[in-house]
């Protein structure tokens, strides 16, 4: 799980056949560049130095038949004390002790680790075998840009564009870097952990709000036991049954 | 298609921009939706014509983005299961699928087996719901009025499978991390029976009236060609890459814990690679799922519907990245959970943003009719683009 930063000497267990020639196959084309390498529940991670990015990509798809694009994004690891209404939300049936959710303060990456704030990740698959491989690159802080792979997976060109105006990452190359799904005119990259969700900042949690108070004397913990019983029934009906006749004779 | 076909489609082509450039014709835009018929939602496409065709297509996502991945960041895991229902809304039971097996993959909890059955039961239903409808729909795209009625007569039989078991026809939100929220009503699974019957029997009718017909043929074949190599470099999945002749179809070649391995079923493949083969896929492909229901049925094993779970799910921190195979094509969910009551971060690989991504290469060139022929073959629904 932690980076490490000499990692070809110590190569990581990976026993299935394909994800072991894959990291064979990139490590040979990319050398030191490749930064980390886990398996884990059956699937590759493997992150790459963002010089080598490309190179990745290339290697993928000539050398090791990754030939199918499945998608490109970014991921913005600062934690997120913003938008964090579940640290305060116990919901009615929490269990006995549980404690609220701790408040994250420092960036913890996820697998393959990571150095910086933003990564760019994406993932291959090799359609013959049946095996996929998601790729890693940190970005730098203040100015996350990387290739385009636009030139080995045309598919990458909307799912570059999307990254770029969610996360506000540049891709060198890259054809026409414009908004696909937000307005020409907007602003700021939304999935940015520092990116206000402004419905967040209204009502911190909707479980919280929704839940309306029960008036006091409809509440059953403050009736009296032993009420209503089977007599008043017909009694609280009857003013009701009356009272409907004159309502609507009103209106008529 | 041989050989002969496909140089006579391209010089056709050849020949008509000759002739457009001796009339110097002058080119024009077509704006083609937001609201259009053929863009099922509010996809708009921007052509660039000359004479009759288009020099190149953009198409214009976003008129439906709904900000997904930044909800699902604020929002709990019980809570997104609803959420992800509306992203494809004609199959939305496939769409819970793999967002609850990749936060069981990070629980370590695995829901029982009759669980698995009967979630890949409502999988299949979700697709026949699905292509029944592409089925009726891609008729009405080339003036064929019938076969959208057939569709909507018979998706009923489906659908009222899936509202008798869960209550819901569109949006099902049946799927729970552990298991499925009930069990199946008494009766259900010989119900269900015959309704994919009455299914097998709109393939029947449909392949009569329309995918057999000549009017179809014509329109449809040797149009919008995708070879495949192009096909995955643009990340099509689903029929649109089966028609390409990629045999890959994940209910088969993952280790889904799904029971799909349990039922006998073929993965159609086309080697055409054109519009028609896309259709003519797809109609396989629903009488191999009223198959593969059939079998289910007949060999669901008894037993627990839920695993052990705690009352307030926390995911524990991890990545994982869980893809099936939609009725759209491959849907992913890549989770990251920082063990919070929510993810950290969600990124959802959705079949129709790769597959009509593909757009602008493939219109390419293609007359103006082809071209809702060719955005209807390829399938998308919007909910499925914008997220």
């Amino acid at each position: 799980m932690t980076a490490t930063d000499a990692p070809a000497t110590e190569a990581p267990a990976i026993e299935a056949g394909h994800h072991q020639r894959i990291v064979d196959g990139l490590r040979g084309s990319l050398g030191d560049a490749v930064l980390d390498v886990v398996l884990e529940r059956g699937d590759l991670w493997v992150r790459v130095d963002r010089s080598a990015w490309h190179g990745a990509f290339e290697a993928g798809k000539r050398k090791l038949g990754l030939t199918f694009f499945s998608f490109l994004s970014g991921i913005d690891w600062t934690p997120a004390p913003g938008l964090s209404g579940e640290r305060t939300f116990k919901g009615e049936d929490a269990d006995e002790g549980d404690e609220p959710v701790e408040e994250a303060t420092e960036v913890r990456t996820g697998l393959a680790g990571g150095d910086t704030r933003f990564q760019v990740f994406a993932r291959l698959f090799d359609v013959r075998r049946h095996v996929g491989v998601t790729l890693k690159a940190d970005l730098d802080d203040a100015d996350p840009s990387i290739d385009t792979v636009t030139d080995l997976f045309r598919g990458a060109d909307w799912h570059e564009r999307e990254t770029w105006e969610m996360f506000g990452f540049t891709f060198d190359g890259h054809p026409g870097l414009r908004h696909l799904y937000l307005p020409a005119e907007f602003e700021g990259h939304p999935l940015r952990k520092d990116f206000p969700l402004l419905s967040r900042e209204v009502k911190p949690w909707p479980g919280l709000v929704n839940v309306e108070q029960i008036p006091p004397h409809l509440d059953p913990k403050n009736q009296p036991a032993a009420e209503a019983p089977p007599s008043e029934a017909p009694a609280s009906d009857a003013p009701a049954a009356d009272a409907a006749p004159p309502a609507e004779g009103g209106t008529e | 298609m041989p050989d002969w076909k496909k140089a006579a489609y391209v010089a056709a082509q050849a020949a008509d921009a000759r002739v457009n450039v001796e009339l110097e014709a002058e080119g024009m835009t077509l704006n083609i939706g937001p609201q259009h018929p053929a863009t099922h939602g509010t996809l708009r496409i921007v052509c660039r014509l000359d004479g009759e065709q288009v020099v190149w297509a953009d198409p214009v996502p976003g008129y439906m983005h709904r900000g997904y991945e930044k909800l699902c960041e604020v929002r709990n895991y019980p809570q997104i299961n609803t959420l992800v229902n509306r992203i494809d809304w004609l199959g939305s039971f496939c769409n819970e699928v793999p967002f609850i097996l990749a936060a069981e993959q990070l629980m370590e909890v695995e829901a029982p087996e009759r669980a698995q059955w009967i979630r890949t039961i409502f999988f299949e239903l979700g697709r026949q719901a699905n292509l029944i409808l592409f089925l009726g729909d891609v008729g009405t795209q080339l003036g064929a009025i019938t076969p959208v009625f057939l569709a909507f007569r018979d998706r009923e039989h489906v659908l009222n499978m899936i509202e008798a078991a869960t209550g819901g026809r569109f949006h099902p939100n049946f799927d729970r991390i552990g298991g499925l929220k009930d069990d199946l009503p008494k009766g259900w699974l010989d119900e269900t029976v015959s309704a994919m019957k009455r299914v097998e029997d709109f393939c029947d009718e449909v392949e009569d009236l329309m995918i057999g017909g000549t009017i179809f043929q014509q329109r449809t074949r040797g149009v919008g060609v995708i070879p495949a190599e192009v096909g995955l470099e643009y990340g099509l999945t689903g029929a649109n890459i089966r028609a390409s002749g990629i045999d890959w179809d994940l209910r088969r070649d993952s280790e889904s814990p799904l029971a799909w391995k349990s039922a006998d079923f073929k993965v159609v493949t086309h080697p055409d690679g054109d519009s028609f083969a896309r259709c003519w896929v797809r109609l396989q492909e629903v009488r191999e799922s009223a198959r593969i229901v059939r079998q289910l049925c007949e060999g669901l094993p008894a037993g627990p519907i839920m695993a052990k779970v705690p009352k307030i799910i926390k995911v524990p921190a991890g990545e994982a990245y869980v893809e099936t195979e939609n009725p759209l094509g491959v849907m992913g969910y890549y989770l990251v959970s920082q063990g919070g009551l929510g993810p950290f971060r969600l990124k959802i690989r959705t079949p129709s943003f790769n597959n009509i991504a593909i757009a602008p290469w493939v219109l390419r060139g293609v007359y103006v009719p082809d071209v809702i022929t060719i955005l209807a073959s390829l399938y998308f629904i919007l909910g499925d683009i914008d997220r």
